[in-house]
């Protein structure tokens, strides 16, 4: 598969001043690349209150169809803080394998 | 129709930029050029102009504000000379590169140091690289239309540039002159609504000011070197269209009897016209001179400039400001440059004249141009000269 | 672990689940700066137009040809977001006006770190703020500049090390207090002011939709955690914000028309020591060191405290 090119192939593809017009590009940009730790989430234990998903300084942990929550892998970064965050203690981080 | 008027420069600049309908003016006053912003703010607490002025609290917020405004699809305006236009140097060449048409009067004034309200062009020599389109007024009338050919110039879809229009300050803006100002109808009939290519609303989301990482800013630059210089495009457009519509000439370079000419002056500014006063003098007295009055400073106009110089013996550019321990004057430095590949060219002499508002009256221009004659004889020792140097 | 303030009205649904600053966004992990603004523009809503002065999150969040943003978003320079928001706040004002654009309240909200706030940028939120244009100012305050390397500003608070001002044997970090800067807001007149911490997100984000209401200036100012700079660990991030409040150290008020609320007080202030130890910026100093930094800690709160009790709003002062 062909990985879409990051830099326009002509200077005449800029867009005028550097604009961008695609709202939440930076996605394109997996920061998940970065981690060294994942965090595990255990279900039994969680009370679905939604601390971990307001402290994500990324915005990757969702809530799932079932109440509980899960943070997209593609962008965590692995900061721990919804770990250390998690009042039941439902989070845990372990290294990156 | 136009209206004859006499009024002082400054005040019939604000006039213009006011028929120009600007919705965001931000400046901060300055000697000598303060008489545009405050006859602005006259006309808005008047109740003639629909617009918002602000009274930034210093020029670099001025043209930052200029920009905010501009970015949300306003027309916006601003004002300044010397240490103000310093002061706002960091976001000046910000401005071109966002592609805002910001457009801005300066009123020529020396650069600090040592502290001096009188004009010369080293304010405006000193952006040289900032991107914007620039051009020189040499006298009142031609400050008028300038000033709202600068906006059409500006806001046109293939351009989107800022522009500066240069007058000298105190010769040109506390100068009273008669003048022809358009009314109303003519200039909303020459210059529509600004329809801005992005505009910040939640409507249609853009972010504005990126960051450029190394592997994409050597093509920020192409571009906006290919956009300033494709700009000229438009700019004789535009000057073509106001000649229909108001019957005065416009072009990158006015040429006054300077065909088949031994000897050429090139003024940029007001002293043009006290040179054009050396020049037919002399031209009287059987002296071979012509003169050349250079109004678009960027783009520069090459073709213009080659064309003009073709047959000329001896050119001498004068320039009011000094590239210090550099290659003299900022214009005679380029100039040279423009002609080093051709295989005609004339010498080239430097003449920096009236720096920090030294008068240069007719009787310097006509010592210059002896000088001139002299020197097509035997070649001037120095680079260049700052004239009338007591002393020297 | 001490409870999160307004826990009984804490459920995912009240808060706005929209994303306006978007993953992917090059911020250091567990950054207190992006959770701020992440929690702000979720209060802020989509009818906002953000301008942002350089630094942290201006970087991390637009690298051509992406952007983290799902909100208009303009930035210019460093020094002058204020002054580039009353540009914004003046264009949308007049274009409204002249019916060029849609006849709706847009809000302008200008962002900027300790930096393009208290040091480079006060002229201009000083001047923007004094015109009284209808711009909220967001101070996201990690109390260096972190952007260029974690030097020194205004906002560092007394004896942390910085590239700067590092400490050593000859010095034992920063020597000055902590610039108010709540205080010159209050000054000039502004008619909403706060302090709040990404900590404490709900009361952070009821602070914004307050300011975002007022139709003039308002300023917030919200500590962000920079475990990068502070030298703790990432995973700290929320628990430094919380110690900084319950300390005394950052407390959370705010000022309306004059009058000033606290609106999370502490039972008890912990000792200043608690909020030092556990950071590596602090770690260089000594008990003899901390002592005079507790005192004058337990003295700037009991200032607040008096203005609290005995500072009476605008409009009571009116009618006396």
């Amino acid at each position: 598969m062909e990985k879409k090119k990051k830099w326009p192939e002509d200077w005449q593809d800029l867009n005028p001043g550097c604009m961008v017009f695609n709202p939440g590009s930076a996605r394109e940009y997996h920061t998940g690349s970065w981690r060294a730790e994942r965090p595990i989430f255990d279900e039994s234990r969680c009370i679905q209150c939604g601390v971990c998903y307001i402290f994500c300084p990324e915005g990757c942990i969702s809530q799932k169809s079932n109440g509980c929550f899960e943070a997209d892998l593609d962008y965590c970064k692995g900061c721990g803080i919804c770990a250390h965050e998690c009042w039941p203690k439902a989070i845990k981080m372990i290294e990156e394998g | 129709m136009s209206k004859r008027i006499g009024m002082e420069i400054a005040l019939a600049a604000a006039e213009a930029v006011a028929l120009c309908r600007p919705d965001v003016i931000a400046a901060y006053p300055i000697t000598p050029n303060t008489h545009i912003p405050e006859h602005l703010s006259d006309i808005v607490a008047e109740g003639r102009l629909d617009a918002d002025f602000i009274c930034v609290e210093s020029e670099h917020s001025a043209m930052s504000a200029c920009c905010g405004a501009s970015g949300t699809g306003a027309r916006a305006f601003t004002a300044t000379s010397s240490q103000g236009l310093a002061y706002m140097s960091e976001v000046v060449p910000i401005v071109s590169s966002m592609r805002l048409p910001v457009v801005m009067i300066v009123g020529n004034r020396a650069l600090s140091g040592p502290i001096n309200i009188w004009n010369d062009q080293s304010d405006i020599m000193y952006q040289r690289d900032c991107g914007w389109i620039s051009l020189f007024a040499d006298n009142g009338q031609e400050v008028i239309d300038m000033a709202i050919q600068a906006f059409k110039i500006a806001e046109h879809r293939d351009v989107m540039l800022p522009v500066n229009l240069n007058l000298d300050g105190f010769q040109l803006t506390h100068v009273v002159e008669p003048m022809e100002m358009p009314d109303q109808k003519e200039v909303d009939a020459f210059l529509p609504t600004y329809k801005p290519f992005a505009a910040l609303h939640p409507d249609n989301i853009v972010s504005m000011g990126t960051l450029a990482l190394p592997e994409i800013f050597n093509e920020t630059a192409k571009v906006k070197d290919e956009v300033l210089k494709d700009s000229r495009k438009v700019i004789l457009e535009v000057w073509k269209e106001w000649e229909e519509r108001f019957g005065r000439k416009y072009e990158p370079i006015i040429s006054h009897k300077a065909r088949g000419a031994d000897i050429l002056l090139l003024t940029l500014g007001s002293m043009g016209e006290t040179a054009e006063v050396a020049v037919e003098e002399m031209r009287k007295e059987g002296v071979s001179v012509g003169l050349l009055k250079l109004k678009l400073w960027r783009p520069f106009p090459f073709e213009e400039l080659r064309k003009e110089l073709k047959g000329c013996k001896a050119l001498v550019v004068l320039d009011r400001a000094v590239s210090y321990g550099g290659p003299g004057g900022p214009v005679f430095s380029e100039v040279r440059s423009a002609m080093y590949d051709q295989a005609e060219r004339p010498l080239i002499i430097n003449e920096i004249i009236g720096l920090g508002g030294r008068d240069v009256p007719v009787s310097d221009f006509r010592k210059i141009i002896e000088k001139a004659a002299q020197a097509l004889k035997t070649k001037p020792k120095e680079e260049y000269e700052i004239f009338g140097v007591r002393g020297s | 672990m001490s409870i999160v303030e307004n826990f009984d009205l804490y459920a995912p649904r009240l808060v706005d689940k929209e994303e306006y600053f978007s993953a992917g966004h090059r911020a250091c992990q567990g950054c207190g700066e992006a959770l701020a603004i992440r929690l702000m523009c979720k209060a802020l809503g989509k009818d906002t137009i953000i301008v942002n002065a350089t630094g942290c999150m201006e970087v991390v969040s637009t690298m051509y040809p992406t952007t983290a943003w799902n909100l208009p978003w303009i930035h210019v320079a460093f020094p002058n977001a204020a002054a580039v928001a009353a540009g914004v706040e003046a264009g949308l004002k007049v274009l409204r006006r002249k019916g060029r654009i849609a006849d709706r309240d847009v809000k302008t909200v200008a962002i900027g770190g300790d930096g393009g706030t208290f040091d480079i940028g006060i002229q201009a939120l000083s001047g923007t703020m004094e015109r009284g244009h209808n711009v909220l100012y967001v101070c996201l305050d990690n109390e260096a500049y972190m952007n260029t390397g974690i030097q020194r500003s205004s906002a560092t608070p007394f004896g942390a090390s910085t590239t700067t001002n590092p400490a050593g044997v000859a010095s034992l970090g920063k020597g000055q207090w902590k610039k108010n800067l709540t205080e010159i807001m209050v000054a000039h007149n502004v008619p909403y002011v706060a302090t709040a911490c990404h900590s404490y997100p709900i009361d952070f984000m009821n602070k914004v939709k307050k300011a975002r209401k007022v139709d003039g200036p308002s300023f917030i100012h919200c500590l962000s955690v920079c475990p990068t700079g502070w030298r703790v660990p990432s995973a700290h991030a929320i628990k430094m914000g919380r110690l900084a409040v319950e300390a005394g150290v950052f407390p959370l008020y705010e000022v309306e028309d004059g009058k000033y609320r606290m609106t999370y007080r502490p039972e008890e202030i912990k000792p200043v020591e608690d909020y030092i130890k556990s950071q590596g910026r602090f770690r260089h100093l000594t008990p003899e060191q901390i002592a005079p930094i507790q005192e004058r800690v337990i003295l700037e709160y009991n200032k607040l405290l008096d203005k609290v009790d005995n500072l009476h709003s605008w409009e009571e002062l009116l009618q006396d």
